[in-house]
Order: structure tokens, then sequence, then C-alpha cells
């Protein structure tokens, strides 16, 4: 048995994606700024897909931007933003509290650099309510930073109603979209989003390709620099076939999204119901306003760590939150921006299905996570102390 | 490369001395829920030698296997010898920790120690009264 349920961590490469990136690899290996006719067919295939980018976000070709991911996509359009603000006497940024760390990480370089940052609170339910955005707003906001759908609990925020009020407030929006391009409808024109970050292997693409759109007359300064690739926005000869491979994944994924959001939005509801029936557990975020395939729970009383293990073993690949699985002495900041205090939070997991995930497969993780939590709660002095009353439970 | 050793695996999948000795001479607790980890040990004590052993873990794999390879390596042990048991020898006999884990080993050597503490200020009530 081989269930793999971490579709937020990356996804299998689509047969579609491998076979235009071993076609370009094979047959395109021309460098787009040679004016010689295989340079210059590299340049239209590369055209080619970044109109296939651009229109499934209802963006123009040129306002798209090739980049080796999410991660650089966030700096670039942050940075952008923060630092042409800067020039106008604008010197602040709104984000929230659970953005990834790509984002927090890049505003702790700006508060360094001097600049002012609102993490935004984002409640118990992971959303951010609009109005508080408003609310956050001063004459020298020079951006509004809020991640489309979040990685780890999955909730998805108001994008469109942010963007209204940004546009009116005349600041500048951008979206860590990471998450949301693939299984969301979205649309920039309409959404009023000026920056939007996306990466190609969260949408069964290759790694190392991203895009970053910015929304035509934005600022966008190069943190790459050198030759005039991108619009001089990017220096360095394009990853091609990493490029053509996002647009093909991106293309099929979306051609699908739909049924996929009916089916996946199913057997997420099962799982939770599911997961439900293990005493003091909860769900981590919103049950409606989240993505299609995502499941976060917190389970009282057993660690994180040793619960993926033992679902490893059974064949079933997840991921959590906790300190053990973070690297740090603290559990994931998503948790705790949602109030889950540090004891529960360790107790985390996150499921994220996707395209090859079947009902059997959940009704295994059900069983398998049951299993597994019962016998860890088995030899747990916490859960002994929860059950004998000695600790009051919290979930 | 797997992020743990086969020893910690097999410690971690098939722990032993797992559970609670209702009648305890001696009972260590250490860390706290805050950070991730709770070690329980329990010792059966006579003749000065730990006839019985066994623990309770909240933790991580690795936090299990230290718990698990400690209990083996101070069961029917003399307690002139348990009392100096380190972190390191767990960590050695466990083939070795990631680096951000070998303060585990050091919460089965605390939680030992802890536990002969509460054995011997156990004695000196006994005696004193």
């Amino acid at each position: 048995m081989s269930i793999y349920a971490d579709h937020a961590a990356t996804t299998a490469m689509s047969e579609a994606a491998i076979g235009a990136m071993t076609r370009c690899m094979r047959e395109e290996y021309g460098n787009p700024s040679s004016l010689y006719r295989i340079g210059q067919r590299a340049k239209e295939i590369l055209e080619q897909a970044r109109e296939d980018v651009a229109s499934v976000i209802n963006a123009e070709p040129r306002e798209v931007y090739f980049t080796s991911g999410g991660s650089e996509a966030d700096n670039q359009a942050i940075r952008s933003a923060a630092l042409a603000g800067r020039k106008n006497g604008k010197n602040h940024v709104i984000s929230t509290a659970f953005e990834h760390h790509a984002v927090l990480h890049t505003l702790d370089q700006l508060k360094a650099e001097g600049f002012e940052v609102t993490l935004l609170d984002v409640h118990e339910n992971g959303v951010v309510p609009p109005e508080e955005v408003e609310a956050a707003i001063r004459p020298e906001t020079a951006l509004v930073t809020v991640m489309y759908a979040n990685n780890e609990i999955g909730t998805i925020q108001p994008i469109r109603e942010i963007g209204a009020i940004c546009k009116a407030r005349q600041v500048l929006f951008h979206t860590d979209a990471v998450q949301a391009v693939g299984p969301l409808t979205i649309d920039v024109k309409a959404e009023n989003i000026d920056y939007l970050s996306a990466s190609a292997h969260k949408f069964h693409g290759p790694k190392g390709t991203g895009f970053l759109y910015a929304r035509r007359g934005v600022p966008l300064i190069p943190l790459i620099n050198g030759g005039a690739q991108e619009k001089g926005r990017r220096a360095g000869t394009e990853n091609l076939p990493g490029i053509v491979g996002m647009a093909a994944a991106l293309k099929e994924t979306v051609a699908e999204r739909d049924a996929e959001a009916v089916r996946l939005t199913a057997l997420r509801d099962r799982l939770i119901a599911g997961l439900k029936e293990i005493p003091h557990s909860a769900l981590n975020g919103d049950a409606e306003k989240r993505l299609p395939g995502n499941v976060s729970f917190c389970f009282e009383g057993i660690e994180g760590e040793s619960l993926l293990l033992l679902l490893d073993e059974k064949g079933i690949s997840a991921s959590s939150g906790s300190a053990c699985t973070s690297g740090s002495l603290d559990p994931s900041h998503v948790l705790l921006a949602i109030g889950r205090v540090h004891d529960v939070a360790h107790g985390s997991l996150r499921l994220t299905l996707g395209r090859e995930n079947t009902p059997e497969d959940v009704e295994y993780i059900i069983s398998a996570v049951k299993d597994v939590v019962a016998y860890l709660r088995g030899f747990s002095p916490v859960w002994r102390d929860l059950q004998n009353g000695k600790t009051p439970f919290i979930l | 490369m797997a992020l743990y050793s086969e020893k910690v695996m097999d410690h971690f999948l098939h722990p032993r001395n797992v559970g609670v000795i209702e009648d305890a001479d001696a009972v260590g607790e250490v860390g706290n829920a805050k950070c991730g980890d709770i070690m329980k040990m329990y010792l059966k004590i006579r003749d000065d030698i730990v006839e019985d052993v066994k623990f309770e873990t909240f933790g991580c794999g690795s936090a299990i296997a230290s718990s698990s390879m400690a209990t083996e390596m101070i069961k029917g042990k003399p307690l002139s010898e348990v009392k100096n048991l380190t972190n390191k020898a767990v960590t050695e006999a466990l083939d070795g920790l990631p680096a951000h884990k070998i303060h585990c080993s050091v919460l089965a050597e605390e939680a030992i120690h802890s536990a002969l503490e509460d054995y011997y200020s156990r004695q000196e009530n006994a005696h004193g009264n």
C-alpha cells in the first residue's frame, strides 16, 4: 500500500509535463536570445508558454515573468513594491501572521531595512476579514500581501474583497497563490491583483520553475542582474524545459479543474468526518473556505513526528506542523496563528489529497490514523494525565 | 539516506519496556508538552538493582527510541552503574541520532536520573520515619 497524501508539499509530475519537457530538451536546445532559427524557435516556444500561463489567470502575456519558483516570485514582488513605495515616503507593509516563510522572511529583511510591517490576525478559522485589511491601511502603506490559500490549513482568503479595497485605497496588492494556482479559478483583473506568485511543482509541473504575474505598470526590480531576459526583470537564460513543463501541467490541471474540485471536496469532507470520530481532535481552519484537497487536524496527547513515521510505515505520506518536523523548538507558526497552543500544535497532521487519490485511499487513511493515534496515546504520559483529569482537555 | 538509523527505527517501531509500573519504587518525569517531549520512567528496585523498568513517552521518533534504548540499558543493572548512564551512551547504542535530535537522548538520561533522585529521596524519608 502506498498513498501519497502530501500534495501541498509537492505533486507527481504529469505525463503531459514530462512529455513536453523531454521533447523540449531533446529537440529545442536553442537559446531564446539567439537570432538564428533554432534560437528563434526556442523563443516562440517560450512565448507560447507565457501565453498559456497568462490565459489561466486572465493576465496579458507580457505581465508574466518566469522565475525559479514561488519563493523567488514572492521575494521579487514584495521587495519591488516596498522599495518603490519608500521612494514616495511609504515605508509600511501589511501582511498576515500565517504567510509562507518566503513572505515572512522577506518582510523581516524589510524590517531590518527600516520598514514597518503589520501582520494581521488570521483568527480561529484562518481567514483574514477584509475590513481588518482596510482598517490597517495608512497613508504610508506601500503594499498589502495576503496569501491566496494557506499551505498548511488550506483556508482560502477573501482575495477579491481585499483586492477591491487595495484598488480603492491605491495600495499595491500581492498574493502568494502557490497553493491556489491549479485548484482554484483566479482572475487577476476581476480580483484587482497587482502581483501573484505561483510554483509549477504544486500543480504537477517540474520543481525549480514558477512565475510572477506583475500587472502592467507596477514597480518590478530584478533580484538577479545580468542579461535582458524577461524584459530585464530576471536575468539568466530561461529554463525553457521547466517553463514548457509548467505550461503543459497547468493547461492539463485547468482542463480538469472543476470536476476535480468536486471530486476532491467530497473526498476531503469524508476524510474530515472520519478523523473527527477520533476523540479530542479538531479540524484546523474553516471547514468550507478551504482548498478542495486540504485536511489539517490536531490530536491531543500525541506528537506529530511519531505519527508521521508510523503512517509512513503503513504506506501513507503526510506532513505535520510539529516542532520536530519543523526543525525548530516551536511548532508551526500557522497553527499558533490560529490560536492552537503549543501542546496541541505538536500533535498536528496535514493530509493533502490530489489527482491520484481514491475513496479507498481515504478509508484506508482514516483507519490508519485512528490506529496510530490510539497506539501513541496508549503510552503517552500527556494522554494519561488528560485521561486522569490531572490536566484539562483543550480539544 | 534515511532520517534515522535502523536501530532507532527498530526501537521506535518496537519499543521495549513500554508501560507503567503501578507500585514503582521510583518515578522520574522530564520535559514538557509545550516543547513537544515528555518522558516518564518507572523503576522497580530491589537490593540496589533495577529489577524492572517501564516508560511512557510523548514525543518524536527519536524520543521514543531513546526511552526504549535507555530502559534496555539499565534493566537488571546495579544503581551504581545506572547513575552513570549518559546521553552519549544512549546515542551510541542507537547508532547515532541526527544533530537536532541529540536532546532526546539527554531527556532519556535526565528521566533516569530524575527517577533515581526520587528513589533516594523516598529512601531518606523512609529512614527519617
